[in-house]
Parts: C-alpha cells; structure tokens; sequence
C-alpha cells in the first residue's frame, strides 16, 4: 500500500467514524424518547384507572 | 441551499414546519462539511503532499461558506424571540444559499492552482468520473437519510412534549422557556 492509499484508507475510516458517532447520538436520543414514552404510558394507564374509579355505579 | 429553499417556503407562507426544516437541512450539512473538511485535509496530505493549500481557491472559498453557516447556530441563540428568531435565520439562510451557486461559479473563474475543476470539461481525469458520481449520490442519499431522520426524531419529541403536558393536565408550560437555537414548533 502506497502512502497515499494509507491516507486515503485513513480519510474513508474518519468518514465512517464520524458517521458512526452520529449514529450512536441519534440512538441514545432515541432511547430517552422510548422511555418518555413509557413514561407517558404509564401517565395514561394511571389516568384510566383513576377514571374508572370514579365512574357512578349505575342505577338499578 | 435546500436550507434557503425552505427558508424562502417559510417566509412566503409564515409556516414554521420549513424554518424547521432549514434549521436541519442547514445542521446536517455544516456536519457533512466537517467531515468533508477533515477527510479531504487527510486526502491532500497523502497525494498532494499538504495537508491544506492557502493559495488554492476551491479549498479557501469552501472554508469561507462553512465558516459563514458556522455563524447561524449563534446568530439563531443571540435571539430570544421565536417568532423574530425564525425570520432572521430564514434570512441569513436565503443570503447563505445564494452564495453557494456564487462561489461556484467564482471558483471557476479563478486560477486553477492544485484542486482540478469539478463537472467542467478536461476538469477531472476520465477515470475519476464514475467514483465522484458514486460518491455524489452516496453523500446526498445519506444527507436526505439524515434529515428525514433528524425531522422525525424533532417532531417526534415535540410530540412527546405535547402529549406529557396533556396528560399531567398542564396547560401552560411547566417551566420558564428557556434560549434555544433550535426552532420550537407546536406539535
């Protein structure tokens, strides 16, 4: 390998490296979403229960 | 340019779904030049010897357009007013996107020194065509990629915003706003 192919092997590994760093940012953003979303989940689930709790009984 | 494509659609329609959308489409190209800039530093040191070239004027007028996009991240957070924030950028995004096409053509009128002129005839030797095209499409497919996924990641958290307000029974904010470069659009 020449020294301006190692160069250009080592420009194309940068790339990847930076690509890949993105990847991984995009990733974690993506896991506190789903765990706000859980969150959310459970908000409504709560919510839900509450509702039926207090719902009248029916009249006979 | 796409960026000043879309600043243009938001200030013609006050929609601010495009000053989003120029926001990541200018974000996610000041990332590419980035890498653009590190790998082809790496490239000239392997096969021009340098690892930059002052008196080359693709590589200058190249750092003289990111340098200039740099400055939009600080110009949209020097400005607390949404509403204000969003018309300036779009803007500095139009005055940004009709220098690109400008410094291409001044570059072509300069004095090849190093750097060949790119799609001009005898500008590139014939074998490096078919790899500049490959390489090309490659970089605008991930760049569309990237924005999509960026614009769906946004609208996504703001849409979790929304629905956690909904569901605590917040109607207002739960905290002050606080500065932000990033546009605030309703979900």
């Amino acid at each position: 390998m020449s020294n301006g192919e190692k160069y250009l092997l080592a420009a194309y590994l940068v790339f990847l490296a930076l690509v890949l760093v993105y990847v991984v940012i995009m990733a974690r953003r993506l896991g506190g979403m789903e765990d706000d979303l859980a969150e959310l989940r459970r908000l409504a689930a709560e919510r839900e229960r509450a509702e039926d709790d207090r719902e009248p009984e029916p009249v006979a | 340019m796409a960026g000043g494509i879309f600043a243009i659609q938001h200030l013609r329609t006050r929609d601010r779904s495009y000053d989003l959308k120029s926001y990541v489409a200018i974000h996610m190209s000041l990332i590419l030049a980035v890498g653009a800039l590190i790998t082809g530093s790496i490239w000239a040191r392997g096969f021009w010897g340098h690892w930059w070239l002052w008196d080359e004027p693709t590589l200058v007028s190249f750092l003289i357009v990111f340098l200039l996009y740099a400055t939009y991240q600080p110009l949209r957070f020097s400005i607390e007013d949404p509403e204000r924030q969003a018309r300036y950028a779009s803007v500095f995004a139009i005055v940004a996107g009709t220098f690109v096409p400008l410094n291409f053509m001044a570059v072509r009128m300069a004095t090849e020194k190093t750097h060949p002129r790119t799609l001009t005839a005898g500008g590139m030797p014939a074998e490096v065509w078919t790899t500049f095209f490959v390489a090309l499409v490659g970089v605008t497919l991930l760049f569309v990629t990237l924005w999509k996924y960026e614009m769906a990641a946004k609208h996504t958290r703001f849409e979790l915003k929304s629905l956690r307000r909904r569901l605590t029974g917040d109607s207002g904010d739960p905290a002050p706003p606080t500065r932000s470069a990033a546009p605030q659009v309703t979900a």
